[in-house]
């Protein structure tokens, strides 16, 4: 078990240098301009704008964010904004997946409400994220009740939970109904109800089918999360920082890639921490399917 | 039965520790907001009660763009006027004529030829206070890309940002008896947030804010000689030299509002008022200015700020009736100019002449004779820019 967890460590880390080798190698070898095939580039410029060093991009972490007076270091701002970002995504997250839970189960109660709801769900999903942030914003802003006060934050949580809930709900879905007839009668000649055959049958069968989408859902809230920040202008986290960042594109292009290495860092961080419920999980985990 | 049992159980615990933690993560986020955002809303937490509240919808992120409100927040000038202002940044979907007459902000900073577009489209607004009396719009090129003027970029590869930014790029190539159709493909080329497409030559004639854009050229190294680019790298095509120039940063406000609310109609007045104080400050305390807007939250390095703001004065100093005053004439030139250019739609901005309300001197009037009153100059006859040096990167 321990060379097993030592070994899947090696390996992390092989990837993440043979990436930075393979960056490297690419930037050396391509010719500065990039491949084109007529007047269409099909494989990037490798300028030190486009393409930075990878030892030029660690560098700049360490720097100050600017030369202002107490400007944090880089690498620091950059954590904060992950770890504001992160939040944002999570609450988008649990607000996504138990909308997406409620919805899956009002489907597999009423056989009228999956063929009503289901259609507005898929439906939903077209609809352009930045047609959506705007309006989000906007009716939030008309909230009024007593003390509470809409903030921006809770608009990009809710854009998060607006991608996130669609995976869970189309697979949940499919998971309640996933227990054979056989089960389900079984349950019937036990005199089981609705209830009861949902505590003990169809939501641990739903489990396997449930695993694959609640990391979707987790990777939909960190996207969402990112771009609603820059459609909406939240100020603090990684997708606003990626906007502010553009203006050094020219002139200091290690910087621009700093908030990126923020993203990516979320994005793992999410991924591990749906792991780690899938591991608390893992009695219900048999033959699971791709979502 | 009972094996099933134990472990639906322990499942359900199991999601709602998870989901606990999850959730805690997420409040957290509410406490790191005030840290997070604190310069994104200014002056007075614990304001005396009697301050009005007003908020101002600016339309992009904190920079020196917006020093006079940065400034006048900063320095106490609204504060003076009994005015608690919160300035909300913009961003990439906020258009804040919308978020205006939504409710969602008592005044916009928005563009003229934008504005006009919406005002025919329905949105009862009106412009109290043009705040730059210049436009700050170029095109640029490097020198060796044999393009001069607004005439030579027929065949060549135009870049402009779109979204009602690229009005005045059309108005001059038309003037020039160049149409869209004379370009590369029909159109111009979209333009990201950073100047890489023009450095690497994607583009050859780019937009560019002498305030913002053409300072990040300024900002990279050369690598044919290692060092910066310097202006003489560059041919800069200034559409108000080129007589297409259209009004940029005005103040609007609510014209229903201002017809009906006598409160609102004073507040305009006020916050007109502290905010030509703003100008006033950052035209003289340049260094300072940039430190405030640096300060309220935005991330531009040191030297491109300084320049930032040293740019956006010298788009509102001198000024030729007083800062804010709408010039018929100006005024006239961007509504034709809005009459006549002809977009890849083939549509005109607007088709007919906007209503009487569009645009009123009468609360900046009010608010340059009270400043006059007090003696101040809103002229700025003696006003001389300051010579920025830019390093790499902004810093």
């Amino acid at each position: 078990m321990r060379t097993a967890r030592a070994q899947a460590i090696v390996w992390g880390v092989v990837g993440v240098l043979g990436i930075a080798a393979l960056w490297e190698l690419y930037k050396a070898l391509a010719p500065e301009d990039g491949v084109t095939v007529g007047s269409v580039t099909v494989l990037p410029r490798t300028t030190d704008i486009a393409m930075p060093h990878i030892w030029d991009m660690v560098t700049r972490l360490f720097e100050p964010v600017t030369r202002a007076a107490g400007a944090d270091a880089l690498w620091w701002a950059v954590l904060q904004a992950a770890a504001f970002s992160l939040g944002i995504a999570a609450l988008g997250w649990v607000l996504g997946v138990v909308s997406g839970m409620l919805l899956a189960l009002l489907m597999q109660r009423w056989l009228t409400a999956e063929s009503a709801v289901l259609p507005w769900v898929v439906l939903s999903q077209t609809v352009p994220l930045i047609a959506i942030a705007p309006l989000v914003k906007r009716w939030g802003t008309n909230i009024h009740m007593g003390s509470f006060q809409w903030e921006n934050w809770m608009s990009v949580a809710v854009i998060a939970s607006y991608l996130a809930f669609f995976p869970v709900a189309i697979s949940a879905l499919r998971g309640l109904k996933s227990p054979p007839q056989a089960d389900t009668d079984l349950f019937h000649a036990y005199a089981a109800g609705w209830w009861t055959t949902l505590v003990r049958l169809r939501l641990p069968a739903s489990v396997p089918y449930l695993m694959p989408a609640l990391k979707l859902a987790a990777a939909n809230a960190v996207v969402g999360t990112v771009v609603a920040e820059v459609s909406i202008g939240l100020g603090g986290g990684i997708g606003r920082m990626i906007i502010e960042f553009a203006a050094t594109a020219s002139g200091d292009p290690a910087k621009t890639w700093a908030p990126i290495f923020g993203a990516v860092l979320i994005g793992l961080l999410s991924a591990g921490l749906v792991a780690l419920l899938g591991r608390g999980l893992g009695r219900f985990r048999r033959g699971e399917v791709p979502a | 039965m009972a094996f099933i049992a134990t472990r639906g159980a322990r499942a359900a615990a199991f999601t709602a520790a998870a989901l606990g933690a999850l959730t805690l993560t997420g409040c957290s986020s509410d406490e790191a907001e005030p840290a997070a955002t604190g310069g994104d809303a200014t002056t007075g937490a614990e304001a005396p009660a009697e301050l009005t509240p007003v908020s101002v919808q600016l339309q992009w992120l904190t920079q020196a763009q917006f020093a006079c409100y940065y400034a006048a927040a900063d320095q106490g000038y609204y504060e003076d006027e009994g005015l608690d202002v919160t300035i909300l940044p913009g961003a990439v979907d906020i258009v804040p004529i919308d978020v205006l007459t939504s409710g969602g902000a008592d005044f916009a900073i928005s563009w003229v030829p934008k504005v006009l577009g919406a005002i025919e489209q329905g949105a009862k607004v009106t412009d109290v206070a043009q705040i730059f009396e210049r436009s700050g719009t170029t095109q640029v090129a490097f020198a060796d890309s044999g393009i001069t003027s607004a005439a030579d970029l027929a065949g060549k590869a135009v870049g402009s940002w779109g979204y009602g930014n690229e009005w005045e790029l059309i108005a001059g190539m038309q003037a020039n008896g160049v149409t869209l159709a004379d370009l590369p493909g029909g159109a111009t080329v979209q333009q990201a947030f950073d100047m890489n497409a023009f450095i690497a030559g994607d583009i050859d004639a780019a937009q560019a804010m002498t305030y913002n854009e053409y300072a990040q050229v300024l900002e990279t190294v050369n690598p044919e000689t290692g060092e910066l680019y310097t202006p003489e790298d560059l041919v800069v095509i200034d559409w108000n030299e080129e007589g297409t120039a259209m009004l940029q940063d005005a103040i609007w406000a609510d014209s229903e509002r201002l017809a009906s609310d006598e409160d609102y109609a004073a507040t305009t007045t006020k916050f007109i008022k502290g905010t030509i104080e703003g100008c006033i400050y950052a035209k003289d305390n340049p260094e300072a200015a940039a430190d405030i807007v640096t300060a309220a939250g935005s991330t531009l390095g040191t030297s491109h700020q300084l320049w930032m703001t040293n740019e956006v004065n010298k788009l509102i100093f001198p000024s030729t009736a007083g800062v804010g005053h709408i010039n018929e004439d100006q005024w006239e030139q961007t509504v034709s100019l809005a009459l006549e250019t002809v977009n890849p739609e083939g549509a005109t901005i607007i088709t007919a002449d906007p209503p009487e309300t569009a645009y009123s001197n009468e609360y900046v009037d009010a608010a340059l004779e009270e400043l006059k009153a007090e003696g101040v100059d809103v002229m700025g006859e003696d006003f001389t820019p300051i010579e920025v040096t830019l390093s790499e990167g902004g810093e």
